[in-house]
């Protein structure tokens, strides 16, 4: 379990997480399988929280039609939607219980930890096939 | 009758890394029950232990929500495709 993505990836999605500050925000992971099978991200696609303003603290959901656009996108270019990239404002890059029950395997799970609008860690995680918990995911940072 | 559903990206290796399975059926739940006897491997994660959807699991006939239609019992026309898509959500 491998995540590939590049150092201006990074930064545009901890931009984006640092943005939506104090709230959740984040988007979709566009990319390929390589010949190892590792992930490897072509785009990130920041999305607009869905969830009511006052929800936006501790949640955070994609509209179905965006998933939906997102993932004829990236049909239609021969790419896969391999994750989702979320924050955890003011809270441990580590997945809840709840990210655990809406989660489905193979896709990574991006999680930015952002203190005090600061972006820090940053961890990914899959979901177990029994879906009993998620295993840590290696993020390999590519150079551009 | 024979109708198109569209797998989404995560199950996909859970449906012979197929995009879309042809499953028969005339309602939105005789093709799911199809579709999880066909690939068994899904079923766990298309369906609770008490056999209802996951809660963030949606089905759209077209372009409708089918849970604002008559859920699974909805019934489908051989013009219909269905579409699996998962709501992307975290906390």
């Amino acid at each position: 379990m491998t995540l590939l993505l590049d150092r201006i990836q990074l930064m545009a999605l901890q931009q984006h997480v640092e943005g939506t500050y104090p709230y959740e925000g984040g988007g979709l992971l566009i990319g390929r399988a390589d010949e190892q099978g590792r992930k490897v991200v072509t785009e990130i696609k920041p999305i607009e929280n869905q969830r009511a303003i006052e929800d936006q603290h501790n949640r955070i959901l994609i509209a179905d039609q965006m998933y939906r656009e997102g993932e004829t996108y990236a049909d239609n270019k021969g790419l896969l939607l391999i994750g989702f990239f979320h924050s955890h404002p003011d809270h441990p890059a580590r997945p809840s219980e709840f990210d655990r029950e809406h989660a489905l395997p193979w896709w990574s799970y991006l999680i930015v930890s952002v203190q005090q609008g600061h972006s820090a860690d940053v961890l990914s995680w899959e979901l177990r096939e029994d879906r009993s918990a998620f295993e840590a995911e290696e993020i390999v940072l590519r150079d551009v | 009758m024979s109708v198109p559903v569209t797998i989404p990206t995560p199950l996909r290796g859970y449906a012979g890394g197929q995009k879309t399975v042809s499953v028969d059926g005339t309602t939105v739940g005789e093709v799911l029950g199809a579709l999880t006897t066909q690939y068994p491997n899904l079923r766990q994660h298309l369906f609770a232990e008490d056999g209802q959807l996951r809660s963030f699991v949606n089905v759209y006939l077209n372009d409708e929500d089918v849970r604002y239609l008559k859920y699974v019992d909805t019934p489908l026309q051989d013009t219909d495709t269905l579409a699996i898509v998962p709501s992307v959500a975290g906390g």
